[in-house]
C-alpha cells in the first residue's frame, strides 16, 4: 500500500517536472541564511520576505521561474563555506543571497565569486569587498555596514550634540560603526566605551556613561544585546537624563517592539520604516502582515528589494545567468522598491536615502517606530573611490 | 567613590544571578557526575514560560510561579526520560546527549513561540528607581533581584546543612555509592535534586526577562560564565557555588568598569578603551586559571 502511494506520489512528482521543464528550467535561488542563534529572527525575516516576492509571483521572480534552496548558516563562518561548496558543487547553484552577518559574508564570498557564481547580499555589507576588493559579481543591496553609523552621526550631528559617549561591542564591526559614526558627527568623543561581544548585562558600562556626564550617547548592539542594553538604560534612570542616538539594527521594528516603553524617545536612523508612504512599501507590509502574521522589519524589506532587484534582473535576461548581460541588467536596478529611490554604485553598493525614526507609543498602546525626516540624501559608502569597476 | 559603590552593587546583582544558576549545575554535577548543558536551556525555558504567562494571561506576578512550574516539571521530565539513563556513560556521551536537548529546546521554541524575541515588562511596583545615595538612583528591579538572590542563597544553605535531605545531597555528593549501599533512595534523590537546580535555573531566566532579552540562544550564552563559576568554587558545593559567583560577578564588573581607567594612567585614550575591553573580557578567565593554579579541584571542592 505503501509502495503504490510512493510509486503514485513520484509519478505525479514527475509529471509536474516535466511539466515544469517542458516551460523553462527554473533559476536556482540559494538562500544562505541566520536561522537558529540569537539573530535567527533577522535571518527569518529576510528568508519570508524573499519567499513572499516569489510567491506573489506565483513561484516566479520577474516572470521566471525560481527554485529556492533555504540554508541555515547557524552563525558559523566555516558551516556556511560547506552549505555554499555544495550548492555550487552538487546542486549547480549560480545566484546566492540571505547572508545576515559580515563574519559569514567574508568567508563564503570569495568561495561564489571564485567558482564563477553571483552574490547578492541582503544584509551584510562589510567593507573588505566595497572597496579594492570589490567584484563584478557581487552586489549588496542594504547598505555598506558604515553607512549606518554614518547616518547615526549625521542625525547626532543634526541634533546638536556637542560631547557624546559611543559604545559598541570589541570586534571589527564594533570598531567599523564607531569609525561611520565620527566620519560626520564632528563633536567630541568624551569617552569610548567597548562592550563584550554577546554581553547582556550594561550595568558596569551605563555607570560609566552617567559618570562622564555626556551631552548625548550613541551605542551599536544589534538584536539580543541592544534589547538588553535598551531596557537597562530605562532602568537606570538616564533615559530622562542623557538623549540616546542609534542606527537601525540597535533599535529596528522588532527591537521597539520588544522593548516598550523603555525605547520612547531613542532616536534612529534607518533606510525604510513600515511606515512609509509609497505604494510598494504599503503593499509589501500588507502582504507580509497577511501571510505571517506579524510586522516586517527593516530586513524584512532588504529580503523583500532584493527579490525584486533579482526579479528585474531575471526579466531583463530573460532568466539567464550569463555574467555581463545578468549584471548590466541588475545595474540599472529598474524596480520599484519598498524604500524609494535606490541606485547602485561604482563599487555596486547603494546610493540611497537615510532617514530619523522615533520610538513612538500607538493608539493601541504598542510602541512602533514613526519616521520624522530626512537625515541624508542619496548617501554613497567611503569605500567606493577605491573600486576599480 | 559613588562610582566604585555603585559598581560594586552591579557586580553583586550579576554574582548574585550567577549564583542561581550555579547552584543548579554544580549539584548535578556534583552529586549525579553528569555535565549539563542543557541547564542553559532550563534557564531560557523559564524566560519563556515567564514571557508568555506575562502577556498572554497576564502580570510578572503570574510569570514567577508560571516560569517555577515550568522549569521545575521539565526538569524533571528531562530527568526522568534522558539524564537518568547517562549516569553510568562516560562525560563524552553526556555532553552529546544534554548538547542535543539544548538543539531540541531550541528547535522547539522556535517551531511554538518563534525565532524573534519576546517582550517581557517588569512589574509596575518595581519599575522606577531608588535613590540609594544623594545624586545615585539604582534600578529598584535589581535591588529586588539582589534581595532574592540572598533569599534563596540562605534558604539552600538551611536546606544543605540543616535538613535531612541537605544530608542526603551532602552524602550524595561525597561518597555515592556509601549511600546507596546505606539504603537511600538514590534515584529519587537524584530526580528531586535535578528538579530543584531546574527550578533555581528557571528563577534566574524569569528573573532576569525584564532586564536582558528573551530569546533562543539566551542560555548558551551564560553557560560558559556558569561553569566559570562552579570551577573556580569547587564543583559540588554550594558554597563553593556561592563564592565563586562572588568572584567571578565582581571581577567580570570591576573589570569592565575600571580596566579602561586604570590603564590610562599610562596608555593614550583610544589604546586603554580597546585594551582594557579586552582585559575585562578575559578577566574572568585569568582568576579561573589563578584559582586552578593555587588550588586545582577549587575553593571548596566537595569531599575534599
Amino acid at each position: 500500500m505503501r509502495l503504490k502511494t510512493l510509486a503514485l506520489a513520484s509519478a505525479a512528482l514527475f509529471a509536474v517536472n516535466v511539466g515544469a521543464q517542458a516551460q523553462q528550467t527554473p533559476v536556482k535561488l540559494g538562500i544562505l541564511t541566520t536561522l537558529s542563534t540569537p539573530g535567527g529572527y533577522l535571518g527569518e525575516d529576510v528568508r519570508d520576505a524573499i519567499l513572499l516576492a516569489i510567491e506573489e509571483e506565483g513561484g516566479k521572480l520577474g516572470g521566471v521561474p525560481v527554485q529556492t534552496l533555504i540554508e541555515d548558516d547557524k552563525l558559523k563562518p566555516a558551516d556556511a563555506k560547506q552549505i555554499v561548496e555544495k550548492w555550487l558543487e552538487t546542486d549547480k547553484v549560480k545566484l546566492f543571497t540571505g547572508v545576515i552577518f559580515s563574519n559569514v559574508s567574508v568567508a563564503t564570498v570569495p568561495t561564489v565569486l571564485e567558482a564563477g557564481g553571483i552574490f547578492i547580499s541582503p544584509n551584510a555589507g562589510p567593507s573588505n569587498f566595497a572597496g579594492k576588493a570589490c567584484h563584478k559579481n557581487y552586489y549588496v543591496t542594504s547598505w555598506q555596514n558604515d553607512n549606518l553609523h554614518e547616518s547615526a552621526g549625521a542625525l547626532a550631528r543634526k541634533l546638536g550634540y556637542k560631547k557624546m559617549v559611543l559604545l559598541a561591542p570589541n570586534y571589527q564591526a564594533g570598531k567599523d560603526a564607531l569609525t561611520g559614526f565620527k566620519r560626520i558627527y564632528g563633536g567630541e568623543v568624551v569617552e569610548e566605551i567597548f562592550t563584550g561581544l554577546d554581553q547582556t548585562d550594561f550595568s558596569a558600562e551605563i555607570a560609566r556613561v552617567r559618570a562622564a556626564k555626556p551631552d548625548a550617547v550613541f551605542q551599536f548592539h544589534p538584536g539580543g544585546p541592544g534589547i538588553a542594553f535598551v531596557k537597562q538604560w530605562a532602568q537606570s534612570g538616564l533615559k530622562d537624563q542623557i538623549p540616546m542616538v542609534v542606527a537601525a539594527p540597535s533599535l529596528e521594528q522588532k527591537i521597539a517592539a520588544v522593548t516598550g516603553e523603555a525605547a520612547i524617545g531613542i532616536a534612529a536612523t534607518t533606510h525604510w520604516n513600515t511606515d512609509f508612504k509609497n505604494p510598494e512599501s504599503e503593499a509589501f507590509v500588507k502582504g507580509f502582515k497577511a501571510k505571517y502574521n506579524r510586522e516586517p522589519t527593516v530586513y524584512a524589506s532588504q529580503g523583500y528589494d532584493t527579490a525584486k532587484l533579482i526579479g528585474a534582473a531575471l526579466k531583463a535576461t530573460g532568466g539567464k545567468l550569463d555574467d555581463d548581460a545578468f549584471r548590466a541588467a541588475m545595474l540599472k536596478a529598474d524596480a520599484r522598491l519598498t524604500r524609494g529611490p535606490f541606485k547602485f554604485n561604482n563599487n555596486q553598493h547603494p546610493i540611497q536615502d537615510w532617514y530619523e525614526v522615533k520610538a513612538v507609543k500607538g493608539a493601541d498602546g504598542k510602541v512602533s517606530l514613526a519616521t520624522a525626516g530626512k537625515v541624508l540624501e542619496a548617501h554613497k559608502d567611503a569605500y567606493a573611490q577605491d573600486c576599480k569597476l | 567613590m559613588q562610582l566604585l559603590f555603585e559598581q560594586l552593587l552591579n557586580g553583586l546583582q550579576l554574582s548574585l544571578t550567577l549564583f542561581l544558576l550555579a547552584a543548579g549545575l554544580t549539584l548535578v554535577f556534583g552529586i549525579m557526575g553528569v555535565i549539563n548543558l542543557a541547564h542553559g536551556s532550563l534557564y531560557m525555558l523559564g524566560a519563556y514560560a515567564g514571557a508568555l504567562a506575562a502577556s498572554k494571561i497576564g502580570g510578572f506576578w503570574l510569570a514567577v510561579p508560571a516560569a517555577l512550574i515550568a522549569a521545575g516539571l521539565i526538569g524533571v521530565a528531562m530527568e526522568l526520560l534522558v539524564i537518568r539513563s547517562l549516569y553510568a556513560r562516560d562525560h563524552l556521551s553526556q555532553v552529546l546527549a544534554t548538547f542535543g536537548l539544548i538543539l531540541f529546546f531550541n528547535g522547539v521554541i522556535a517551531w511554538g513561540v518563534g525565532r524573534a524575541p519576546l517582550q517581557m515588562d517588569m512589574p509596575a511596583l518595581l519599575s522606577g528607581f531608588l535613590e540609594i545615595a544623594p545624586g545615585l538612583p539604582y534600578p529598584t528591579y535589581r535591588l529586588a533581584v539582589m534581595g532574592v538572590g540572598v533569599v534563596v542563597a540562605l534558604g539552600l544553605w538551611y536546606v544543605i546543612a540543616r535538613t535531612r535531605l541537605g544530608m542526603l545531597i551532602r552524602a550524595g555528593s561525597d561518597k555515592r555509592e556509601m549511600v546507596s549501599a546505606l539504603g537511600v533512595d538514590i534515584a529519587s534523590l537524584f530526580t528531586l535534586v535535578f528538579g530543584l537546580g531546574a527550578l533555581l535555573a528557571g528563577l534566574a531566566g524569569v528573573m532576569v526577562g525584564p532586564i536582558r532579552s528573551v530569546q533562543i540562544g539566551m542560555g548558551e550564552q551564560v553557560l560558559i560564565t556558569t561553569f566559570v563559576v562552579i570551577v573556580v568554587g569547587g564543583i559540588g558545593s554550594i558554597r563553593g557555588a556561592f563564592v565563586g559567583a562572588l568572584l567571578i560577578g565582581m571581577c567580570d564588573t570591576l573589570g569592565r568598569a575600571f580596566a579602561p581607567m586604570v590603564l590610562k594612567l599610562w596608555l593614550s585614550g583610544p589604546l586603554a578603551d580597546g585594551l582594557g575591553a579586552a582585559l575585562a573580557s578575559i578577566m574572568i578567565y585569568l582568576v579561573m586559571a589563578l584559582v586552578l593554579i593555587v588550588r586545582p579541584r577549587g575553593l571548596f571542592p566537595a569531599g575534599g
